[in-house]
């Protein structure tokens, strides 16, 4: 691992102290805000994803104990990824605007109004090539506006994705006539359906998402700023950072992922709908939560929200195949948010103190 | 700024920016190439298809965001413009109860001389058709019942008790057919805390426990293609071997094909609910696990409108004894097989 200290001075967005650890660090979660100490990489012990991994495993556990001839086949972890491939690839564009201080409500709605645009007669007339670009194009577009609002136009990420979250979906139903539009085009559905080298074509862009949004997130200039800038935005511009057009970015890498995500959620379904997307703003959220990442910015990682997405994935698949009702499993979800975010939580007021 | 590379970079960017927006909106059209009139209207009924006196008719439904919602609203439309005689006056649907409230009362303002109304929430709309009863302008109460008799002149609306009790009755038939003894019957109910989701699976599990049979692992879905999907993928993966699966609602239904395909299973049958054209043509060309949908068919909304004209114009149903319309009709949920879907084709709906 490089010298971090180094690495920050030659980006000339050396931030203040209260940033340093979170901005410098490959890892930012392990070290606090306030902890200046550096644990030397090689020795360093992540506690919190320790426990998030421990919970996923006690999962599994539970799961392979209740139906031991399913729960792990090959079969079963092949659909609960599937399944957590959507909300999964939302999570990420989450992090990002969550560690750059902002937050998005309206994913949901971008994902329902990409899968309505990309599959109506018109775009389906022009193939599956147009089809793919065109829910990009409405994603980027979408989460562009959002940027544009709030970095430019002042309003609070809050305020101003609240209003895209209405007024997508609004569109979405305005341009489906909230009908269930079945995709006819045959090649997309055997592309993104099918597997390559014997994976489903979903979890290769799960995979391909996760590993894209690390890199940038870790490795790249443009993560080092996301930090930055939510760590402490006056501090960053200052640094020389221009916060303004780094925020824009961020929305629109979320509208990026939501555009993504409706790929998958058109491929699963063999549909798009204005009633795609549902609650996955509160199921980002959440995962983003137990992940690790600070809701006011500056700190976060995407392996976390990974796990806190395959934590949800798993229990939901526990409980159907128990065939336990819905009202406990939403009870249990509740349950396991307070839970894991109290672990968390008392490790690292432990670790100060 | 001056940097050629860089502005180059910036003109190619926006450039394509441009062009990828262009494309996008070239994107939003839904007309399909060979357009015609797909909504169902009712056929002619004796004397009373002649034109007699004009009739408005005010109509007010809840927002169409679920096919079958649509398909109502579509329907009502369709019946209207098919009698000369008509005029509809439709107001936005809305999911906000009071919305609703105040569009009827708009209605009853603007001279309309009956009212068709399919309440978001029959208990809470049940005031305001009182009151259109109480001004003297009868009220056709669609599918969502209201609470007190007083408040319609007329309900019309579907069966989800018997909807259930049809479609373990056709299963049940199968598997006795099929001489299976102890079948895994799967549910793929819809919204768990709305009543008629309640009485769906009541009829279901009545229905089977008579035949001797009971229901196996169960689900519920929202309505919609995506939670469809998500719910039947599990469903399937904790059941290896199934013998039979309900799914409550043919919208969602997309979703749990989608999720049976995606795994390739096929040793089941399937029955639909509602009955939408997707689901019909999947039964007619037999070549997957769908096998029948039992029928809670948005044709309603055309019978409503019709009902709606007649009442205006003080006739009765043609084929009755009765002079007056009926207080009350429950529409039949019918079991749409291949043997007789040919039959339901033109009240198959758009999901």
């Amino acid at each position: 691992m490089s010298d971090v200290g180094e690495k920050s001075t030659v980006e000339k967005v050396d931030p203040p102290d209260n940033a340093g650890g979170p901005l410098a660090g490959q890892e930012p979660v392990t070290t606090g805000p306030t902890s200046g100490a550096r644990t030397p990489s090689g020795l360093r012990l992540d506690i919190r994803l320790t426990i998030l991994i421990g919970v996923l495993i006690a999962l599994c556990v539970v799961g392979y104990v209740s139906q031991p001839e399913t729960f792990l086949s090959e079969s079963n972890i092949s659909t609960m990824l599937r399944l957590a491939a959507a909300i999964g690839v939302v999570s990420v564009g989450m992090t990002f605007v969550i560690i750059s201080g902002g937050i998005d409500l309206s994913v949901g709605s971008m994902v329902a109004l990409a899968s309505v645009w990309m599959t109506t007669l018109a775009t389906q007339s022009y193939g599956p090539f147009v089809m793919v670009v065109c829910a990009l194009a409405v994603g980027v577009g979408a989460g562009l506006i959002n940027g544009l609002l709030i970095a430019y136009g002042r309003l609070v990420p809050f305020i101003a994705t609240l209003a895209m979250y209405a007024s997508a979906r609004g569109l979405a139903e305005r341009l489906s006539g909230r009908s269930t539009q079945v995709v006819t085009q045959q090649g997309y559905l055997d592309f993104f359906r099918g597997d390559f080298l014997g994976i489903p074509v979903l979890i290769w862009m799960l995979a391909l998402v996760f590993a894209v949004g690390w890199v940038l997130l870790n490795r790249t200039t443009f993560g080092r700023r996301t930090f930055a800038v939510g760590g402490n935005a006056e501090a960053a511009r200052l640094a020389g950072i221009n916060v303004k057009r780094h925020t824009a970015m961020v929305y629109a890498i979320a509208g990026l992922c939501c555009g993504i995500a409706a790929l998958m959620v058109v491929a699963r379904t063999t549909s798009g709908a204005s009633t795609n997307g549902m609650f996955y703003e509160l199921d980002a959220i959440a995962a983003v939560v137990i992940g690790g990442t600070l809701l006011s910015g500056g700190r976060g990682t995407l392996i976390g929200t990974l796990i806190g997405v395959l934590i949800f994935t798993v229990v939901n698949s526990i409980f159907t195949q128990n065939n336990l009702e819905t009202d406990i499993q939403n009870i249990a979800k509740g349950v396991i948010i307070v839970v894991a975010v109290l672990l968390q939580y008392g490790t690292t007021r432990t670790r100060k103190t | 700024m001056t940097d050629p590379s860089l502005a180059r970079r910036r003109f190619l960017f926006g450039a394509s920016a441009l062009g990828a927006g262009a494309l996008v909106v070239g994107c939003t059209s839904n007309e399909p190439a060979n357009a015609g009139n797909q909504q169902q209207v009712a056929g002619g009924g004796g004397d009373n298809a002649q034109p007699g006196k004009e009739v408005t008719i005010g109509f007010s439904a809840p927002a169409a965001d679920h096919g079958w919602i649509a398909a109502i609203t579509k329907n009502a439309q369709a019946q209207a413009d098919a009698f000369e005689d008509v005029t509809l006056k439709a107001t936005e649907g809305t999911n906000d109860v009071n919305q609703q409230i105040a569009q009827v009362e708009t209605l009853l303002n603007s001279d309309v001389d009956v009212l068709v109304i399919l309440p978001h929430d029959g208990k809470a709309l049940t005031s305001a058709g009182q009151q259109a009863m109480d001004q003297g302008i009868p009220v056709i109460n669609l599918d969502r019942i209201f609470d007190s008799p007083l408040a319609y002149r007329t309900w019309i609306g579907g069966d989800n008790y018997r909807m259930g009790v049809n479609a373990g009755n056709y299963i049940a038939e199968q598997m006795k057919a099929k001489n299976i003894s102890n079948p895994v019957i799967g549910e793929v109910a819809g919204m768990d805390n709305l009543p008629l989701t309640q009485e769906r699976s009541k009829g279901f599990k009545d229905a089977l426990q008579r035949q001797g049979f009971r229901v196996g692992p169960r689900v519920a879905a929202q309505f919609t293609a995506e939670t469809g999907e998500a719910q039947t993928a599990n469903l399937l993966q904790g059941n290896r071997k199934l013998d039979a699966l309900w799914n409550h609602d043919d919208d969602q239904g997309i979703g749990v094909l989608a999720a049976i395909e995606a795994v390739n299973r096929s040793e089941f049958i399937m029955v639909g609910g509602a009955g939408s054209k997707n689901m019909m043509n999947n039964i007619k060309s037999d070549s997957g696990v769908v096998k029948a949908t039992v029928l809670y068919s948005p044709s309603m909304a055309s019978t409503a409108i019709s009902l709606a004209r007649l009442l205006g114009q003080n006739k009765g149903v043609a084929d009755f004894a009765e002079h007056e319309i009926p207080a009350s009709i429950t529409t039949y949920s019918a079991v749409v097989t291949k043997e007789n879907v040919d039959d339901y084709m033109d009240i198959g709906f758009d999901s």
